[in-house]
């Protein structure tokens, strides 16, 4: 899924300065569950906005409304009515869902609420870690179904580096090596050899942004 | 400021049913004197406070806000008092960035057999709302 955080307040604040009637919308999707942009995260940053323009002496509006995903048409439909009666949106939803909503209703400003900040999953309670770059040529039947492209702090193909030391990475010791814990993966699977297997460059033309992906053409 | 027109807070207490609240009927059923200022609302544990319940009461005119949950290492649940008050910690810092302060929330802890600490808490809180003022909304 995708993680994302939300913005600073004072960020958030600042980028609807100007704006009276505005619509706190949320993604019931990743940003739900990574607890950035779900139901609840909507209704804290809504009450948190009353009260700094009740404070301010402004009497706002912000309403407040949770799809089930930002990034599709059918949902964001949904959201037409109350579109109407808004002059921003204020979107909890990935990079993705606030240009599919600035799509759908390219009359109404839409302001990033979250940095969107990588495809990952839960490591545990509230880490998220990053596990796909989406580069378009995967290769994790190779590498024990873990990905150095991500996962290995310099992109290597053919690890490790010099520079592992303990299973750990010497840019950041806190980070595992991505080729140590390839190579413990492929001994548990007996499938050392194919660590032996050279890897060319990776193709970079495999997505060439911005991508785009027809099924009738690739499936 | 006279006596009669002496500002009064509206303050309310979120409260863990296994202790504070306990106490504070405890406090009760032993006669002790604490304001009137407190309303209280009553959790199954200080741990499922929500910031939006903290967010709600200040937004709806509460000039502040206590949490009370049991004393550390005795929470029926484990650790729903640490929890909160990591949660409580969060909610302090987006009062601070929305302009009502981090001062008008608090979170004590206590045991169901500390009437007086109830009470004791209770005034500690109603004294400090007073020295704050009314809530910044009310101007509005």
């Amino acid at each position: 899924m995708i993680i994302a955080k939300q913005k600073p307040l004072e960020e958030i604040r600042q980028m609807l300065e100007g704006y009276e009637r505005i619509l706190v919308l949320g993604c019931g999707t990743c940003t739900a569950i990574c607890l950035a942009g779900g139901d609840r995260e909507v209704a804290v940053l809504a009450s948190s906005l009353r009260i700094a323009a009740k404070i301010s002496g402004k009497n706002h509006l912000f309403k407040e409304h949770t799809v089930n995903r930002q990034c599709e048409w059918e949902f964001l439909d949904t959201i037409e009515e109350q579109v109407k009666e808004v002059d921003a949106i204020i979107s909890l939803g990935c990079g993705v869902g606030v240009q599919a909503i600035s799509e759908r209703f390219p009359e109404i400003p839409v302001f990033p609420g979250l940095d969107t900040l990588f495809m990952g999953m839960p490591q545990e309670e509230g880490i998220w870690v990053e596990r796909c770059s989406g580069c378009g040529s995967c290769i994790l039947d190779k590498t024990g179904g873990i990905c150095p492209v991500t996962r290995c702090t310099k992109g290597l193909l053919n690890g490790p580096c010099g520079g592992t030391k303990n299973g750990k990475c010497e840019v950041d010791p806190e980070k595992d090596c991505a080729w140590t814990l390839i190579y413990q993966r492929l001994e548990k699977q007996g499938k050392l050899d194919l660590f032996d297997e050279y890897h060319p460059p990776r193709n970079f033309q495999a997505v060439i942004r911005p991508g785009k992906f027809s099924i009738k053409q690739g499936g | 400021m006279t006596a009669e027109n002496r500002f009064e807070p509206e303050i309310v207490a979120f409260c863990c049913h296994y202790c504070a609240y306990a106490a504070a009927d405890l406090a009760g059923v032993a006669r002790l004197q604490y304001p009137p200022n407190i309303k209280m609302i009553k959790l199954p544990c200080s741990g499922t406070i929500d910031a939006l319940y903290i967010l709600k009461a200040f937004e709806q005119g509460a000039d502040g806000v206590l949490v009370a949950g049991c004393l550390k290492g005795t929470c029926h649940f484990i650790d729903g008092n640490i929890r909160a008050e990591t949660r409580i910690e969060r909610v302090k810092g987006i009062l601070d960035k929305i302009g009502l302060g981090k001062d008008r929330l608090e979170m004590f802890f206590m045991s169901s057999s500390e009437g007086p600490r109830f009470a004791e808490v209770a005034r500690e809180m109603t004294e400090r709302i007073r020295q704050l003022g009314p809530s910044p909304i009310k101007g509005v």
